[in-house]
């Protein structure tokens, strides 16, 4: 072979092998997130629900925390996605990211309107769980081992309540999804405990209200943000705050709800409000 | 022995569904290390074979510049190019960060140091030999470096493939600057890596033995046309 023929073959094989490396240029959206959003599982669930809905392509890059935190600072995303609150705050003190939103799957007590346990407008979940036990108001149980209900036998656990041994006449568990066990309360005017986006687009509400929110024990908080186009005016702010409108609507929420298979330990953290 | 077992059933597994995931992880493994290192020997092996032959003042500094440079820690070189490549660095207009050019870029740079030093190495002992030659006739430099490759050409294959070598098993650079993007930067590297971290160890040893795989067939590609070559040569 001469020397030309070793340039073409060269050239040829190159021209082969740059194929694959051409991305298809559909809208996209970089995101700086945690790896345990990554490695849950949770994106990999959530992001083609919202590609298919909107088109836009989400690229994550997992990293840790500050990571995340530090390539949104250079503008090396649109959005960052984490769970350190102070970390988030800070970020946004600097000017560095815009349009927080505070992200919690967060579980909501929901009772009849008629109120026989006298919970309603409380803030301790742990004390409204107390009063349901003493006074033997209906409960409406998923028990399916699903987050939400590892979520509530810790609340029970919490209020030095066996409701397995305790709860008879009272307690029902239902082993059903969170629909179900919802149309259930309904039917028998009973309490259940029910993450907020089942709750918002639940249609069969009846007589049931949100009876107890906003203990810190229910929240499941992180952060959403888009990095602030002022610092760094490449960022794509329509296509990072679309993102940001879907995760927090109510499709959003009810899909990172359902989400529950390996997300549990994630999602559902410690009652002490610990960061995962 | 059930992890190793169950890697070995994993790799097989994998390779036999023909996962169009895995298809698409390897082909990107490939076409960036095989670029990196195309460009990194048009960069490194004329590098390699000028400082072979041209006589000048830090000479000896260099070559030692370019030896030391081999033993560049693959994050380091990430970190460098990610700074180099990130919005708020010199090039960041371009938008390269966390695409597989950039991950080229990164490979380029920890490689061609690799594939200069042996190149170096390897055209100043054919220097020794035939350099005499190359000064009678009155040849001039241009031509003495690309007849100096030409005439080691097979033996140069060695230094193209330690280069391939350190570009098929490095993860620390491409992690930095590609981001391990499922389905845009993620190769077999950053995916063992992130299966690891997942706990899927049978999983991430399971790819790591389709790598090798891979690597083995290019080595004994390379080392037929080697033998073919020199037989035609001769």
């Amino acid at each position: 072979m001469t020397v030309w023929a070793w340039v073409r073959l060269c050239a040829a094989s190159w021209l082969l092998l740059v194929a694959p490396m051409a991305v298809a240029q559909e809208p996209f959206i970089t995101v700086a997130s945690t790896t345990s959003t990554e490695e849950s599982g949770l994106f990999g669930y959530l992001l083609p629900a919202f590609t298919k809905e909107s088109g836009i392509q989400v690229r994550v890059v997992a990293v840790g925390t500050g990571q995340a935190l530090k390539i949104g600072e250079r503008g090396d995303c649109d959005v960052v996605f984490v769970h350190d609150r102070p970390a988030e705050l800070t970020f946004i003190e600097r000017g560095f990211g815009i349009d927080r939103q505070d992200m919690y799957n967060d579980f909501i007590l929901v009772g009849p309107e008629a109120d026989p346990a006298h919970v309603d407008g409380g803030k301790d979940i742990v004390a409204a769980f107390r009063k349901i036990a003493e006074t033997k108001a209906p409960f409406v149980a998923r028990g399916d081992d699903s987050g939400t209900s590892k979520a509530e036998m810790r609340l029970w656990k919490e209020a030095g309540i066996d409701p397995k041994t305790a709860g008879a006449g009272w307690y029902r568990d239902t082993g059903s999804g969170m629909g179900p066990t919802l149309n259930t309360a309904a039917a028998m005017d009973g309490y259940t405990l029910s993450d907020r986006g089942t709750w918002l687009s639940f249609k069969n509400k009846q007589d049931l209200t949100v009876v107890v929110e906003g203990d810190r024990r229910l929240f499941n908080q992180y952060g959403v943000m888009l990095v602030n186009p002022q610092k760094h005016p490449h960022v794509k702010r329509d296509l990072g705050e679309k993102f940001i409108d879907w995760l927090t609507s109510a499709d959003g929420q009810r899909t990172i709800a359902e989400y529950k298979i390996n997300g549990a330990q994630l999602f559902y953290p410690d009652a002490k409000g610990g960061h995962s | 022995m059930n992890d190793f077992l169950g890697a070995l059933a994993a790799a097989w597994q994998l390779v036999r569904s023909g996962d169009p995931t895995l298809v698409g992880i390897v082909s990107l493994s490939l076409s960036v290390s095989l670029t990196a290192v195309l460009l990194a020997s048009v960069i490194g092996l004329p590098f390699g074979a000028a400082l072979a032959v041209l006589r000048f003042p830090g000479r000896n500094a260099a070559i030692v510049v370019v030896n030391a440079l081999m033993g560049l820690p693959p994050v380091v070189a990430g970190l460098f190019v990610y700074l180099l490549l990130s919005r708020s660095g010199p090039l960041g207009s371009l938008g390269l960060l966390f695409t597989p050019t950039a991950m080229v870029i990164a490979q380029v740079v920890l490689v061609s140091p690799i594939i200069a030093a042996v190149a170096r190495q390897m055209v100043e002992d054919l220097w020794r030999e035939y350099g005499d030659l190359y000064t009678l006739d009155g040849v001039g430099m241009v031509h003495t470096v690309s007849s100096l490759l030409w005439l080691g050409r097979f033996s140069l294959i060695t230094a193209v493939l330690a280069g391939l070598g350190r570009a098929a098993a490095e993860v620390g650079a491409i992690i930095i600057v590609g981001g391990n993007i499922a389905g845009v930067t993620r190769t077999m590297t950053t995916a063992i890596a992130l299966e690891t971290s997942r706990g899927d160890l049978s999983l991430a040893l399971g790819l790591g033995i389709i790598l090798l795989t891979l690597t083995l067939a290019i080595n004994a590609t390379a080392q037929f046309v080697r033998n073919t070559g020199r037989a035609a040569a001769i």
